[in-house]
């Protein structure tokens, strides 16, 4: 018995030894915790912000909006421009109008294999992302917007774009692929390209990379590997080597960061709110803990085919009746500012004349009073067919925070005399079915995320509302149908004069603030996790990620 | 024998084809289109872009049609592409199935390990404090939810003591057993003390209705020691029902344990086929499901053939009806 405890002892102890080792790792390596595990690899099929957030630190867009929202160029020298004559309107033969935008790609930018990054790769690039099997996500980008792309050398390409639209300059989306090792694959069998594509078969190999650092090692499911790319042409990278783990349990998430088997958790595949708000009350000595509001809009899809909220004056009370400022500091700790429009205050083009609405609960029982809502019975407002002013309220189920929110505001309607009645379902019937077909009765809490300067065509024109007919296509859930937005959505795009430009966003936000399809509520912060020892890591608030300048973030003396 | 053997083969065929059929069925049932879903959060996307993705991953074709190829191309072996993964069925699978086997054929092996002797101490003495103390321990193991159970060790191992790694198969860049093993413990602890109080049970209540029988109290009158008495005629016995449990159980160590694998970073079968279910990933989903569920055909199998193992007067013609 005794040589048998012995033994136990001595593994247990050999155990405890080896597993001990990691905690004394140098500050080279940067192990980064995340909560989600890429599928697949390559840039432009089937988008996900675990994948993007990892691939940040591998390649650099042409263009990007940095951390104060503003357009800049990394993979090319400069942003076109028509001032600087590398922009210039351009009638086609079919006569109509469009832009010519010249870009030159880095002289330094080389494929993480040493290859030159070349017009070859671009045009490349447009081949495939316009052909119709290779099952690119964003095809409209290269089917509609962009119409031709000349080389004129091989650093320097014109894309001609469609419309002579107002962000002419802007191709966030064009992910560059190395035609030296693609484009084999590619002719072989473009409809077997999404699956045979490097990125997918061989995502190790150094030429498929262009950032600060190259995927190097991948255990599928569990963590990726990064390590610096030879051929970068920027500023030396502060890591040896990253580490991206994925932890799909944020509660183990949390204990690995605390066990310093993680050092950072980003915003952008992190820990939920609420979670990030606990853990800075118990751990913020120990972590700086950034909540960047950005892009994410909180706010409730109104249908407005339900007679009740038909009328604007219940619409404007609804909102009127909860307290967004309450809510914001005593769930959010003020973390997450209360929206007043669907258009961030961080973006260029918001403006503050619109109409606000306070909390007033006063006005907001006159305005129901108003639209015949003026009698109670057992607490509840009713019109004078007797039919009790009750709606249906959804949103995606297990959401805690969401669902925490919709108590609070439930509760809020309640003391204004109006019923409601949650109905909540699991994000892919809510998404997948109900919001997709509209067949939410009422009111749907739930967000939306775009980019800065986000012309919300998709959501507020009135062609764009999903029906049968349409096979679904749209995200107008709401119903909402005003000629002069449609005008103003349609102009918005080739109007770019400034202050004619100004005029039609200051007009949108007040038919937006006016109308109010949907409810305003809160612009979602993202918390950021990040260890005292990191300088220079700073959240955007919007798609591109914290990863995109990773070569300036430094580590602490 | 053969006839035996022939014979359970073709109910095992005919029992996967229907599983086939009915998780087709289930998943296409599901609400929600994996390309509107993809689409969902792409205020961009038009109606255009939903129907050329949908035409490339063959969504837009009658799902009889779709299954037909699948079986089609299934009984040559090829069991296409992953979805979601873009690449081949059996390279997203085959890692998966061994980690999963690993993590849970270690702690299966461990819990039986353990139930074993627990349950046979605790059927000597029932009633005693230390049948009580064994039967506080299973409930215990029996009632604690996984994900719980993880966090405290966790908690406890990784975060207080520091003793333990919270996640993960391994240090990365490091391949060698030893270095993996101190990964292994809190998961397959985990695992271990959720199935071991079960397992004590089963093998408990057996051997407290065999140690009833008559042949114990012959044998015992007959002057065998009790440890002869116990572990080689009683527990012989008393196996037969726990082979019946351990057989069915078999199962679960191919489709995955979702929870511990979740808690614990641990990339293995129940995380796949999670995903691939809610991914729409018909193929991986089903080629997943069926393995399961050939395992646990397979598992009842060896159960019929350890029953004429364990008790010579069961024959293949008994266990064949």
């Amino acid at each position: 018995m005794r040589h048998v405890l012995a033994v136990l002892a001595l593994t247990a102890g050999l155990i405890v030894n080896l597993a001990a080792a990691p905690a004394f790792a140098a500050r080279d390596t940067l192990t980064i915790g995340i909560s989600q595990f890429p599928a697949n690899w390559h840039p432009s099929i089937e988008p996900m912000s675990a994948k993007h957030f990892i691939l940040d630190a591998t390649r650099r867009p042409f263009t990007v909006y940095d951390a104060d929202w503003k357009l800049g160029c990394l993979l090319c020298t400069a942003l076109p421009s028509v001032e600087a004559g590398t922009a210039a309107l351009e009638t086609r033969a079919d006569g109509r109008q469009g832009y010519a935008v010249t870009y030159t790609i880095h002289p330094d930018a080389r494929w993480g294999d040493g290859t030159p990054i070349t017009t070859k790769d671009v045009l490349f690039t447009w081949e495939v992302g316009r052909h119709p099997q290779s099952g690119f996500t964003n095809a409209d980008l290269f089917t509609r917007d962009i119409v031709g792309v000349d080389a004129k050398d091989d650093k320097t390409f014109t894309i001609h774009r469609d419309k002579p639209l107002c962000t002419y300059a802007e191709i966030n989306d064009f992910a560059v692929l190395p035609a030296h090792l693609e484009k084999a694959v590619f002719d072989s069998d473009p409809a077997a390209y999404r699956q045979r594509s490097r990125y997918e078969t061989d995502t190790t190999n150094p030429g498929l990379w262009y950032g600060p650092y190259r995927i190097t090692a991948i255990e599928s499911g569990a963590h990726v590997v990064l390590e610096p790319n030879p051929s970068w042409w920027g500023p030396k990278p502060p890591f040896r080597r990253i580490v991206v783990k994925a932890i799909e349990n944020t509660a183990a998430l949390e204990a690995n960061l605390l066990s310093g088997g993680l050092d950072l958790i980003p915003g952008e595949a992190g820990l939920p709110f609420e979670q990030a708000l606990a853990f800075e009350k118990k751990n913020g000595a120990k972590y700086s803990v950034i909540f960047k509001p950005g892009l994410v809009f909180e706010h409730i899809d109104l249908n407005l085919d339900n007679p009740v909220l038909a009328d604007a004056r219940v619409r404007r009370a609804l909102l009127l009746a909860v307290d967004r400022g309450a809510i914001s500091r005593q769930l959010f700790e003020n973390r997450q500012p209360v929206a007043h429009n669907q258009v961030n205050p961080l973006d260029r083009v918001y403006v503050e004349d619109f109409r606000h609405y306070p909390y007033d609960p006063k006005e907001a029982a006159k305005l129901l009073d108003e639209a015949g809502w003026g009698e109670k019975r057992g607490g509840t407002r009713v019109n004078a067919k007797g039919e009790k002013l009750s709606l249906e309220f959804m949103t995606t189920a297990g959401n805690r925070a969401r669902e925490l929110l919709q108590q609070v505001l439930q509760a809020q309607w309640k003391q204004a005399g109006v019923e409601v009645r949650i109905a909540n379902e699991p994000a892919r019937v809510f998404f997948g079915q109900t919001l997709h077909e509209r067949r939410h009765k009422a009111m749907a809490l739930f967000a939306w995320i775009s980019s800065p300067e986000n012309i919300p065509r998709t959501t507020f024109h009135s062609t764009m509302v999903p029906t049968a007919a349409n096979n679904w296509s749209g995200q107008n859930y709401m119903n909402f149908k005003n000629p002069e937005m449609d005008r103003i959505l349609d102009d918005l795009e080739t109007v770019c004069e400034p202050a004619a430009n100004k005029r039609l966003w200051t007009r949108l936000q007040q038919i937006y603030a006016d109308e109010l399809p949907s409810l305003p509520l809160f612009f979602r912060a993202d918390p950021h996790i990040l260890p005292k020892w990191i300088d220079g890591i700073v959240p955007t608030g919007h798609e591109a990620s914290t990863m995109l300048w990773i070569e300036t973030w430094k580590v602490k003396e | 024998m053969t006839r035996f053997l022939a014979s359970r083969l073709l109910q095992a065929l005919f029992v996967l084809l229907l599983m086939s059929m009915l998780v087709t069925v289930l998943i296409a049932l599901m609400p929600g289109d994996p390309v509107d879903l993809m689409l969902a959060g792409n205020p961009k996307a038009t109606a255009a872009d939903a129907a050329r993705l949908k035409a490339l991953y063959g969504l837009d074709r009658p799902l009889w049609e779709r299954y037909a190829n699948w079986l089609g191309a299934a009984l040559t072996g090829d069991f296409g592409y992953s979805r979601l993964f873009a690449q081949p069925v059996p390279a997203v699978l085959l890692p998966r199935l061994g980690n999963t086997l690993l993590l849970l054929g270690a702690s299966f092996v461990l819990a039986v390990a353990i139930a074993l002797p627990l349950g046979v101490l605790a059927a000597r003495r029932p009633y005693s404090l230390l049948d009580d103390a064994v039967n506080l321990f299973c409930f215990a193991g029996i009632s604690v939810p996984p994900f719980w159970l993880a966090l405290l060790l966790i908690l406890l191992f990784a975060v207080t003591l520091g003793w333990l790694p919270a996640s993960g198969m391994g240090p990365v860049g490091e391949d060698g057993w030893l270095a993996r093993l101190p990964h292994f413990v809190l998961p397959v602890a985990t695992l271990t003390l959720a199935s071991v109080g079960g397992y004590t049970r089963y093998v408990r209540a057996s051997m407290l209705v065999e140690l009833r029988q008559d042949y114990v109290r012959t044998a015992r009158a007959k002057g065998l020691e009790e440890g002869q008495v116990v572990w080689r005629h009683t527990l012989r016995n008393a196996l037969i029902p726990i082979v019946t449990i351990v057989a069915l159980e078999f199962g679960t160590l191919f489709s995955g344990a979702l929870v511990t694998e979740t808690m614990f970073a641990w990339p293995g079968m129940g995380k796949l086929i999670y995903d691939s279910i809610m991914g729409n990933d018909l193929n991986v989903a089903l080629v997943a499901l069926l393995l399961a569920t050939a395992t646990t055909l397979a598992g009842n199998l060896l159960a019929d053939m350890a029953y004429a193992a364990l008790d010579p007067r069961i024959t293949f013609k008994d266990v064949r009806s």
